[in-house]
């Protein structure tokens, strides 16, 4: 079922993406992840133009992001103050992402610089979440007692305005989760992720939140950071593409429900360990691709 | 088609008779229209050749059908190691690339007519003029441009089909044109040049444009002249998009 993109400009087979989709969905649901890093590689790999998929992602992770959301909400594993600072830092940290993300197209690295951040990225944060789940995974074989809960780090206690976020059992300045919205913020943009991924891991070893509150927290500040996200590709580089996220969505929120079910069975300590895997192996992906001798030497940048 | 080459045909014997020679061609379609299921288009160029006082020549001439789409500057990288990582290092510069070409002949481009009448008639891949930037040597922009003209040939969109062109009786001629799912949409034109001995003799040109149509135009023109409210259009979809799956599926827990 071939379908033209009118923004992307190429003809695509719209089952491939939609099922591309439902493979991101599950995974978003999950682990609360938006999968954009999966998503935005995928596409390009598909031959997508990289600043379309990048802001067609961002669309898509909004929508199934929704849909996580909502099914975490009615659990009441939602906390929306801690939410709302993270969206704040985001939505500031998109401005600044969408002034780099101009530059490095100006200076040609765009597509080398958005490589370098994603292996440098999901092999730190891939590389901490395995040691950790092969720790815990470890403990439960051995029947270990488990570590005293590291509440967060002694420089977020330090930090001054300290105020109570309910849900997620903590009592820390909003500068710290301020700060790690904004940095996300940069990055939805210039990778066309939603940063679940980095998130989710800094919420918990970090921030020291309360586990149940993290996934549905972090999704909850996806859906706004990315709607913003997208309105500043739609307005700047009108690249955003409304028939490709649409696709992507079809596939996405359905596998995105299945995902919060399933993610409700599995011990938290597995899904960490498998999400720690799959981080890993984007990354060295990502990495074979910036070492070995690309078959063609030469890329081309079509306009002024 | 065939009341089409019969409505030629009719032309040429009307014409038949007056001097010099000369080129009547028709295009298959004047526009081409991307809709949502567009995968690729056949343009047929096809007319007749009419000689003075309509005596047909015992050797038929050559005839070189070339097809273009709108120029484009483009930026051509060459990837380079740094610390084992490549890069995107030096560039160059081309200020007039055609989004698309295409060139059929009755057969090889090299033994058309000599390198200076080709590359003046800007017939065959390699004697497009895409003006590169100053600056580089001679060599370094000819590595570059081999680059840029292989990237495109991959995609479909430079193409070269000696042998493209069919001649009937030395009179009638027709080529088929294929453009892929990719072609830029814009102001495309058609130049058919008729060459006898190494010499350009005749040469004429028709217009066509690929645009997009329908609800492919309509979502373009909104991304393009409405982008904010474009860009809040695609935010409601998503999060409707969103919202309609969790209610639908809730009621199976």
């Amino acid at each position: 079922m071939d379908i033209y993109l009118p923004i992307a400009e190429i003809s695509v087979n719209a089952l491939v993406i939609i099922l591309m989709g439902g493979v991101v969905g599950f995974l978003s649901g999950m682990f609360g992840v938006g999968g954009g890093f999966l998503t935005t590689p995928l596409l390009i790999f598909y031959g997508i133009p990289p600043a379309v998929a990048v802001a067609s992602s961002a669309t898509q992770i909004t929508g199934s992001s929704v849909s996580g959301a909502l099914a975490y909400w009615q659990r009441g594993q939602v906390d929306v103050r801690m939410g709302g600072v993270l969206v704040l830092g985001g939505v500031a940290g998109a401005g600044l992402g969408q002034i780099l993300f101009r530059f490095l197209q100006k200076i040609g690295q765009v597509d080398v610089v958005i490589s370098l951040v994603y292996v440098l990225f999901l092999s730190v944060i891939g590389g901490l979440m395995l040691k950790d789940a092969l720790a815990a995974l470890k403990r439960e074989r051995t029947g270990a007692p488990p570590p005293a809960r590291i509440r967060h780090l002694p420089w977020v206690a330090a930090l001054p305005w300290r105020m109570k976020f309910a849900r997620s059992g903590l009592y820390i300045s909003p500068l710290a989760p301020l700060a790690l919205g904004a940095m996300v913020g940069i990055l939805t943009v210039i990778m066309g992720i939603g940063g679940g991924f980095i998130m989710v891991p800094a919420m918990v070893y970090i921030l020291g939140m309360r586990a149940q509150a993290v996934v549905g927290t972090s999704l909850f500040q996806i859906i706004f950071v990315t709607a913003a996200t997208t309105l500043l590709h739609a307005t700047s580089s009108k690249s955003v593409d409304i028939v490709l996220a649409l696709l992507l969505l079809v596939g996405g929120v359905a596998g995105a429900q299945f995902g919060v079910r399933s993610a409700q069975k599995l011990s938290p300590d597995r899904l960490r360990l498998a999400l720690a895997l799959i981080v890993l192996a984007v990354a060295v992906r990502l990495f074979v691709g910036l070492t070995w001798t690309p078959a063609e030497p030469f890329v081309l940048f079509e306009g002024a | 088609m065939s009341a089409r080459i019969l409505t030629a045909i009719g032309l040429w014997l009307l014409l038949a008779g007056a001097a010099p020679i000369r080129l009547i061609t028709q295009l298959s379609q004047a526009r081409i229209d991307i809709n949502t299921t567009f995968r690729g288009a056949e343009l047929l160029v096809f007319g007749a050749i009419q000689y003075p006082q309509g005596s047909v020549p015992d050797a038929p001439p050559d005839i070189a059908v070339v097809v273009r789409g709108p120029p484009v500057p483009v930026t051509v990288r060459q990837k380079a190691r740094i610390a084992g990582i490549w890069v995107n290092a030096r560039a160059v510069r081309f200020e007039s690339v055609p989004g698309f070409y295409a060139v059929a002949a009755t057969r090889p481009i090299e033994t058309l007519a000599d390198e200076r009448t080709t590359a003046i008639y800007e017939i065959g891949i390699r004697n497009l003029q895409l003006s590169p930037g100053s600056g580089a040597e001679d060599d370094v922009t000819r590595a570059f441009e081999g680059g840029l003209i292989a990237a495109r040939e991959k995609a479909g969109l430079f193409a070269e089909r000696p042998g493209g062109v069919q001649l009937t009786r030395g009179v009638l001629y027709a080529a088929r044109i294929a453009l892929p799912a990719a072609v830029p949409v814009g102001s495309y034109t058609a130049e058919i040049h008729l060459i006898r001995g190494g010499r350009v003799l005749a040469s004429t040109s028709q217009p066509f444009i690929i645009d997009k149509s329908g609800f492919e135009r309509w979502v373009y023109v909104m991304a393009q002249d409405n982008s904010l409210a474009y860009g809040l259009a695609a935010v409601l979809a998503a999060l409707v998009a969103g919202a309609l799956a969790a209610l639908v599926t809730r009621r199976g827990w």
